[in-house]
């Protein structure tokens, strides 16, 4: 039977399109790479959601990696592009380690309180130190050399267009391994019974917190990226509504497969894209709209709408999101 | 810090709590009746700001005597209340009542999105405001500062009557006894023959009410934009958070305090002015990860 739902040609195909988009058309470069960018730190929330964790403060390590990747482009012009994405990701991770600590020891709504809260104090000390932060206008990065190569800007472009596409689905392949390992199980494990967890010898707060850092060290390369192709940073970049949007875009992909996160990124650029260029004003509405159809027609995403359509890809777990469970239950 | 400031800071922070209070009341409310985190109680703040600048102007103009003005804030709330609240319970909240948890937060997030545009669409993005009926109720001294009586007596007045009335309600009422039936547990409230639906019902229309109203009384001393719903709303999380999910009295005096600490840092540490909130809320969940008036175990209202 040939399959409807195929991920390496859904892959495949999707990789292609990027490329050739971007290069036939140029302006479209900037909003694909944007797309990825989502999608890369989608994967990261998606981890999160397996968990039965929902943050509304991950944009925080996008920020932290963005504005890293912005001092050090300003103080030190000569570095490389390359050196400074492994830096904006350093930083999102030293962060995100030292925060796991404390938020691994909360679970449901005061998990999202606390990783919101905290994102919120950096968004707010961000906009009002103008004099370091450049306020709420942000902070301009020059174009930094690439592998020691200068290029124009069509030619950074494409280069970070084809990079990013790498990196997606490099980290696709990873975060799917990871989900489908020992540890992504043990994850998965703390949305449906934690106790359970805990006798089998694991310590929960230990997996969460692994599960946490790697979320945060996705998310910050998404943010360093995203600075590096925008030339600019804002605190925008860590709002809460844009922690809100990765994890719209996580539940709007499915969290089955890794894919989803970037078919569910796709379905939120496009979106934006069509409403920026037909129904101006209204592009926050026309995403509500879909989000509700999403939840209403198809609970488990974009992904389980299409596993449910082709009897393929032979899921491991029946349910990523199972049947609600009593103990699972959003109150502390 | 000078005396008078500290006295500007104090009425300022008290005037701003009450505000504070009465949306987080509606958040907290319906949190323990529905055990929804309900993003969409921003825009219901906004929706209730913009609909009562919008009644208080039109009155201004026909030249309405004063208690006119002030029932035109409380109508335009319990308009909002009942339709948007009651749209969001039947058409949306019921639909997802049976699915995931983190599904019912995302549904009430698109329902902020839309309600953002929405407003954009209806209002505009100009500045709404309607001070007419501050200037009608006149400045007072006290303590060597002059504020508006609006500020100081009526809103904190408002607040503290919402609040002794609510508990009132809760406690001898046969309706409020139900709410907390309810709130304890579903299930078990309908066996006992409760109508847990209607009772999810009114609550959400509650606490939809009282966001709506924090948003009306805010609407004279207020220029509206879009955003103040955002703004709005992470803030009444982090005083419901912060107090504990569904503490009513918790969440009076945690409004107390964030109102008059933001206060306080607006005229010393003005950078800090936004964060202090967050920072009291990441404080007191790092030492009470339940929130400051939550009882070992028992649940909650």
């Amino acid at each position: 039977m040939a399959r409807l739902f195929d991920i390496r040609i859904l892959t495949i195909a999707g990789s292609l399109l990027c490329l050739i988009l971007g290069l036939a058309f140029p302006w479209s470069k900037t909003p694909i790479i944007v797309g990825l960018c989502f999608g890369i730190a989608t994967l990261g929330v998606a981890a999160m959601v397996r968990a039965g964790q929902v943050s509304f403060g991950h944009a925080m390590y996008a920020c932290i990696a963005g504005y890293t990747v912005a001092f050090l482009a300003r103080a030190w012009p000569q570095l490389d592009g390359l050196l400074l994405i492994l830096a904006g990701v350093g930083a999102s991770l030293f962060a995100g380690a030292i925060v796991g600590v404390f938020v691994v020891r909360y679970r449901g709504i005061f998990f999202g309180m606390l990783n919101l809260a905290i994102s919120m104090v950096l968004y707010s000390v961000i906009g009002k130190f103008y004099a370091i932060t450049g306020g709420t206008d942000g902070l301009r990065i020059n174009r930094p050399t690439l592998l020691g190569i200068e290029f124009e800007r069509a030619g950074f472009e494409t280069v970070l267009l084809v990079g990013t596409l790498l990196a997606a689905i490099g980290l696709g392949i990873l975060v799917q391994r990871y989900f489908q390992s020992a540890s992504g199980e043990a994850l998965a494990g703390i949305k449906t019974n934690e106790t359970r967890l805990e006798y089998l010898g694991l310590s929960a707060r230990r997996v969460l917190w692994d599960g946490y850092l790697f979320s945060a060290g996705l998310v910050g390369l998404s943010g360093a990226l995203f600075a590096l192709v925008q030339g600019l940073v804002t605190p925008d970049i860590g709002s809460w509504l844009r922690s809100g949007e990765f994890v719209f875009i996580a539940i709007l992909g499915g969290s089955g497969h890794a894919i989803g996160a970037f078919l569910g990124a796709a379905v939120f650029e496009l979106v934006k894209l069509f409403a920026a260029a037909y129904m101006t004003g209204i592009w926050q509405m026309l995403l509500g709209i879909t989000l509700i159809v999403v939840i209403l027609v198809a609970p488990e995403g974009i992904v389980g709408l299409l596993m449910k359509k082709s009897a393929l890809a032979t899921p491991r777990r029946k349910s990523p999101w199972g049947t609600r469970r009593e103990e699972n239950k959003w109150t502390p | 810090m000078s005396f008078e400031l500290l006295m500007l800071a104090a009425a300022d922070g008290f005037s701003y709590a009450g505000l504070l209070f009465l949306v987080s009341l509606g958040l907290t409310l319906i949190f323990g009746v529905q055990g929804i985190l309900n993003v969409a109680h921003g825009s219901l703040y906004a929706f209730g700001g913009y609909t009562a600048a919008t009644l208080a102007i039109w009155a201004a103009e026909k030249q309405a005597p004063t208690w006119v003005l002030l029932a035109a804030l409380v109508l335009a709330a319990l308009v909002v209340g009942v339709i948007l609240g009651g749209i969001l319970e039947i058409g949306l909240l019921r639909r997802v009542q049976d699915k995931d948890p983190v599904l019912q937060l995302l549904v009430t997030f698109a329902a902020f999105l839309i309600f953002e545009d929405l407003q954009r669409l209806i209002w505009g993005v100009s500045p709404y405001s309607s001070t007419e009926v501050v200037s009608r109720l006149g400045n007072f001294d006290i303590f060597g500062i002059t504020y508006t009586a609006y500020q100081l007596l009526l809103i904190p007045a408002v607040a503290f009557g919402v609040y002794l009335g609510l508990l009132f309600a809760l406690r001898r009422t046969r309706l409020g006894k139900q709410i907390i039936a309810v709130t304890h547990h579903r299930e078990v409230a309908t066996a006992l023959g409760i109508n847990a639906r209607k009772i999810g019902l009114i609550a959400f229309i509650m606490g939809a009410f009282l966001g709506a109203l924090g948003g009306a009384l805010a609407a004279p001393t207020t220029s509206l934009v879009p955003g103040v719903g955002t703004d709005m709303i992470v803030l009444s999380f982090s005083v419901v958070a912060t107090a504990g999910l569904g503490q009513i009295t918790g969440a009076l005096i945690t409004a107390l305090l964030i109102g008059l600490a933001r206060s306080v840092a607006v005229y010393t540490v003005p950078e800090l002015e936004v964060a202090v909130p967050y920072l009291i809320m990441v404080a007191v969940l790092l030492v009470r990860p339940n929130g400051l008036f939550t009882v070992a175990q028992a649940r909650r209202i």
